[in-house]
């Protein structure tokens, strides 16, 4: 197995995943400033995507362009967390699932800054940039809404009951991961959990929402095991390139 | 359920070769911190900013257009307040 190429697949379908389900968000945000926000961040984490996927083409040396790898895979052949890919639901779970990442991802970008590998090293830094500002915007978002009103609470509560436990799959450690921190290219996911967990910490004592019971933690993205939603989610960012190979505009 | 709209804040805009804060337009937001990062997204997504101010639009006092006759006019036939009869030398920027 291409530890390199498996790592760098995790790296951009996470980043593809989240982008595409903000991008359904254009033109239904709550409010137009909202809105705007919402697809700009979707765009910087396409774009992201964009760059991981190129290297992990490059890493496979089997001629795979970000296009290839982006619009003619299966779902059991991406290898998101199964975070990403929990459904936008009202505005308060996409809040949610954004901040779990955010935080996860800016723990990560900062510390693929480090890498051994200059190229993963150049993308995680022109990224470490933009995951801060994601993380600060959806931040606000939680203590907003967590602080907000009875209802916004209740709902928000609820928003981080469900999705937290599929967070666990941020922090999922397999051979690929060992060999990519002890090699030094990349990073053992684990050790950003120390990091993450404070971020929520934090979140939760300024928002006054409280830490969900521990449930059944969702493990299983990195191994290409995911919901029917992502299936859905695919179907819908692919039949272009499928239907049309090769079509330019 | 009731909808409210959430305050107007004016936003000012730093650019990076400009010495002061221009007024560029208007967003709403619920909070200063949301108006700064509204702002963001709104008005420097093309490099444009290097700072922004936010102000609520409710602390802005304006003059009234009805004035204007009373507030500008007298200004019209002095033209010796235009520093227009001095030789700049090349080295003053900014004027």
């Amino acid at each position: 197995m291409n530890a390199r190429f498996e790592y760098l697949l995790r790296l951009g379908d996470d980043a593809l995943i989240m982008g595409q389900q903000l991008g359904l968000w254009t033109g239904h945000g709550p409010v137009l400033e909202e809105d705007i926000a919402l697809t700009n961040i979707g765009l910087d984490q396409i774009g992201q995507a964009r760059a991981w996927l190129t290297l992990a083409g490059r890493c496979e040396e089997k001629g795979r362009d970000e296009d290839q790898l982006a619009y003619f895979r299966p779902p059991a052949e991406f290898r998101n967390a199964l975070l990403c890919e929990r459904p936008n639901g009202h505005f308060g779970d996409t809040i949610t699932r954004q901040f779990l990442f955010d935080a996860y991802a800016t723990e990560l970008h900062a510390g693929l800054c480090h890498s051994e590998d200059s190229e993963i090293a150049a993308i995680a830094r022109k990224s470490a940039k933009e995951s801060a500002y994601h993380l600060r915007h959806s931040r606000a978002w939680m203590i907003r809404l967590g602080d907000g009103t009875e209802e916004s609470h209740h709902k928000l509560q609820n928003s981080l009951n469900e999705i937290m436990p599929y967070a666990e799959d941020l922090f999922y450690t397999d051979t690929v991961t060992a060999l990519a921190a002890s090699e030094g290219w990349g990073i053992d996911p684990s050790s950003l959990r120390d990091a993450w967990d404070t971020h929520v910490e934090e979140m939760l004592k300024e928002s006054g929402l409280n830490r969900p019971q521990s449930t059944a933690e969702q493990t299983g993205g990195r191994m290409g095991q995911h919901s029917e939603q992502l299936s859905q989610l695919l179907k819908e960012m692919q039949v272009l390139p499928r239907t049309y190979p090769n079509a330019e505009w | 359920m009731e909808k409210k709209n959430w305050p107007l804040w004016e936003i000012f805009i730093r650019s990076r070769q400009g010495l002061s804060h221009r007024h560029v337009g208007s967003l709403h937001a619920a909070d200063a911190e949301m108006a700064v990062e509204n702002a963001r997204d709104v008005y420097t997504r093309r490099q444009e900013g290097a700072s922004i101010w936010v102000v609520p639009a409710s602390a802005i006092t304006a003059s009234s257009p009805d004035e204007k006759s009373v507030l500008f006019d007298p200004a019209d036939d002095k033209v010796y307040r235009h520093p227009t009869f001095y030789d700049l030398p090349d080295e003053i920027k900014h004027m």
